[in-house]
């Protein structure tokens, strides 16, 4: 039996994601195939096999970040003529006695086969000690879980664990509506945990890459462009009806379709009305854009990117929807170019994901515009005279004071709030 | 003094090819002398080469593997440049010095270093070990960008200095080669040789592989002008070949060693992509795109030579022949990667001096002390 410990992919990395397995248990693998594919704080790779045989065990879950020198995956040498099934006829049987230790020695920590040992002088720091994860296979039951193969399916997909539900249904079945519920429940109490703090009165995180960047532009953006905000509440109820009629047209069906996306078209449309807003202030000139690359601000594993949506003002719902899906599905995936980066006009960030009601966005450099989309939920609203719940938001955004006024800006922002309003001034 | 230009090439559109993409010969009156040199070049040296090229890249990819299975602290891979690297370690006479950066693997085996001793290297075992003396004038790789680029002319200018070249014997007078790339070329150091290259006329040639990334920066975006137009900037004699064609690289840096050891420094710009990442700790696919690694695909320098002897009427076993055997060789190579062992902590001090050194045993003791410390069992 041999161990295959997570190497360090890069340079002096110490940690990796497991992205996706490639081998389950029982499966044959040879020296070299493909096993898994990891993300570290560089690039996605994969990692061919070092052994040969059957696969006993993966050691850990798609999705979970692992240290470097890890155990990640159990095989069982194969008899002794199974490697002669690789492309050498010559003698190079490998025997790897030692379990796969990672001979070289970046990052390798923990463990007793580590070669790196710490003087004795040095206390060593505690592993941070998170929750626990609850394990994906429960442990063997003399009760099997009653479920129908739908409710199993639905358990899988909301993340629910079937084992850990009493059933309702006829001889403790676990029904469709446990599962739902649980789903709920999980939904109320989520991320109520508070982890103790891991060892040490401080923890160092060094500044570099993306952070240092993000830093950088912050400061370049904050202290160079005089920025003021505005806001205004918005009844934004007949973009959620709009939004929910998109949703069921079957030209729409491939695509996400949010208010993110009616947000994005009221920008592009308040722009031509109010063109001033979408222009870089050089100091001696305001240059005005005449075509709009609007930039999505998105959360990343790699930190705060705004790719942008090139000539957006060219694009009709449906290409501007591809769009804008497409970009937040590179931005998650950990892959937007630099190019994707450059040269935006305008941003949009959409911090009603996060339930926050509104915000002073700071800009992207360079830019003289942001735009804060808060969250839309049902709040009380007065509608010819009378308390009505409508679904209600808040527009908010930050300018460039040195580069447009308050009446442009204030114009700006009420055109977009009028979109979101009554969508279907969009068709004039 | 001046020298005229032994390629003739005034301001080319095209790089010096003598084998397509398709592996035919590119007949051209252009092309006549160089096609006389490449002649030198039997069906059985062709056939050599070719087996060079597939063991180097055999080598590379189980190196890369070695790599991502945590038994190599990183690893720099050569893939598609093998051709014009071929060329050229057929061009260098024996008595040539060659002053490699880190990526010619191809090269670094045809002057005779050990597989092993490149893994011990990115193994992190030695210091880059190799004696040149019994590598055949193969110095060592030079991690940092472009600093051969003066250490390298430093040694051809030596070579004059001991009066070791323009005699007129080809056979004899020595000539250095050196290799670094695009990225390299931007460097400072890079164009220091350059400049001292031509002042001092030193036996040199640089061999530049523009395989069009610097990391991620692309040489279009470094170099505004063809670098081999500005090799002729500094007054050196300079040639664009295609750098994935094994027999126009032979050829041309036959006769720009040779007019080189003559005491006409020359520069090569070899036209070739690195088809992998720049080293395993980076990410090609953030920076570049499918589409254009594709086309490159389509131009790969072992496809095309083993088009080329198939032509000549080499038979398919031969070429097969050569793919097992390379399996095999790094197949061995792995096997004795991983019953490799550590290298002593204390042997570097060992390499200072060629005499046993007051200081040197001083460090040497502590460091033990210090090891010491750990506790022997942990």
């Amino acid at each position: 039996m041999q161990e295959f410990r997570l190497p360090d992919p890069g340079e002096g990395l110490t940690e990796a994601e497991i992205v996706s397995w490639r081998v389950k248990p029982g499966d044959t693998v040879h020296v070299n195939d493909v096993l898994l594919e990891v993300e570290t704080a560089k690039s996605l790779v994969e990692l061919p096999s070092p052994f040969e045989g059957t696969v006993e065990a993966l050691l850990v879950e798609e999705g979970q970040t692992v240290e470097v020198g890890s155990p990640i995956i159990r095989v069982t040498s194969g008899e002794r003529h199974a490697v002669e099934t690789t492309v050498d006829t010559a003698d190079t049987v490998e025997r790897d006695e030692d379990g796969g230790a990672v001979l070289v020695g970046y990052g390798v920590r923990g463990g007793a086969e580590t070669r790196r040992r710490k003087p004795r002088t040095v206390q060593s720091v505690p592993a941070p000690t998170g929750p626990a994860r609850p394990a994906s296979v429960p442990a063997a039951s003399a009760h099997p879980v009653v479920a129908k193969p739908p409710t199993r399916k639905l358990a899988k997909d909301l993340g629910v664990d079937l084992a850990a539900l009493a059933g309702t249904g006829l001889a403790g079945e676990v029904t469709r509506d446990d599962v739902v519920a649980a789903a709920e429940q999980v939904k109320v109490f989520r991320n109520l945990t508070a982890p103790e703090w891991s060892g040490g009165r401080e923890e160092r995180i060094p500044v570099k890459g993306v952070r240092k960047v993000i830093a950088q532009g912050m400061v370049d953006s904050a202290f160079t462009a005089p920025h003021v905000s505005v806001f205004t509440d918005v009844d934004a109820t007949r973009t959620m009806e709009f939004v929910k009629r998109l949703k069921a047209s079957s030209d729409f069906a491939d695509v996400k379709v949010s208010p993110l996306l009616i947000m994005a078209k009221a920008i592009l449309w308040a722009i031509r009305r109010n063109p001033q807003v979408n222009s870089t202030f050089t100091g001696d000139e305001l240059v005005v854009h005449h075509y709009v690359n609007l930039g999505i601000a998105a959360a990343t594993p790699r930190g705060l990117l705004v790719p942008n949506v090139k000539d957006a003002q060219e694009m009709s719902l449906l290409e501007l929807a591809t769009a804008l899906q497409q970009l937040t599905a590179t931005a998650r995936e950990g892959r937007t170019q630099p190019a994707d980066m450059q040269h935006g006009t305008f941003t949009i960030t959409n911090i009603g994901v996060f339930g926050m009601d509104t915000g002073t966005p700071i800009l992207n450099p360079g830019e003289t515009g942001i735009i804060a989309l808060g969250t839309i939920r049902q709040k009380p609203w007065v509608v010819d005279g009378e308390v009505r719940p409508r679904w209600v938001t808040t527009v908010g955004g930050s300018f460039d004071h040195r580069a447009i006024d308050g009446d442009v800006i204030s114009r700006f922002v009420a055109d977009v709030a009028s979109i979101l309003e009554e969508p279907a001034l969009l068709l004039d | 003094m001046t020298h005229p230009s032994v390629t003739g090439a005034a301001t080319a559109t095209e790089p010096i090819r003598l084998l397509d993409a398709e592996g035919s010969l590119v007949e051209s009156d252009a092309n006549a002398p160089w096609h006389e040199l490449a002649a030198q070049l039997s069906t059985d040296d062709r056939l050599a080469m070719h087996g060079e090229m597939v063991r180097t890249r055999r080598f590379d990819v189980e190196a890369g593997h070695l790599q991502r299975q945590g038994k190599l602290g990183l690893w720099v891979p050569s893939i598609g440049q093998e051709g014009g690297q071929v060329g050229a370690a057929w061009a260098a006479r024996e008595q040539d010095t060659i002053f490699p950066s880190y990526r010619e693997h191809l090269i670094a085996l045809h002057r005779g270093v050990a597989m092993d001793q490149i893994i011990d290297t990115f193994r992190g075992a030695r210091h880059g070990g190799w004696d040149p003396l019994e590598t055949r004038g193969m110095r060592i790789y030079s991690l940092v960008i472009a600093t051969h680029a003066l250490h390298s002319t430093g040694y051809a200018m030596g070579i004059r200095l001991d009066g070791a070249c323009a005699t007129g014997d080809a056979q004899r007078d020595e000539a250095v080669m050196a290799f670094y790339g695009d990225g390299a070329a931007s460097q400072g150091d890079a164009s220091e040789g350059l400049v001292f290259a031509t002042s001092y006329e030193a036996p040199i040639v640089f061999f530049v592989q523009n395989n069009k990334w610097a990391i991620s920066v692309p040489s279009t975006r470094q170099s505004r002008s063809p670098l081999h137009e500005r090799a002729r900037g500094f007054g050196l004699d300079a040639a664009w070949i295609d750098g994935n064609d094994p027999l126009a690289s032979f050829a041309v840096t036959r006769r720009m060693l040779d007019a080189a050891r003559q005491g006409a420094p020359g520069y090569i710009e070899a036209d070739t992509y690195r088809m992998g990442a720049h080293t395993t700790s980076d990410d090609p696919t953030r920076y570049r795109t499918r589409d254009e690694e594709e086309s490159w695909r389509r131009r790969d320098p072992i496809a095309r030579l083993a088009a080329h002897l198939r032509e000549q009427g080499v038979a398919e076993a031969a070429l097969a022949e050569q793919e097992q055997e390379a399996a095999d060789l790094a197949s061995d190579l792995r096997r004795r990667t991983l019953e490799a062992g550590t290298a002593a902590s204390d042997d570097i001090f060992d390499h200072v001096y060629s005499e046993p050194h007051p200081l040197m045993t001083e460090q040497k003791r502590r460091l033990a002390e210090f090891e010491a410390s750990f506790g022997g069992d942990a």
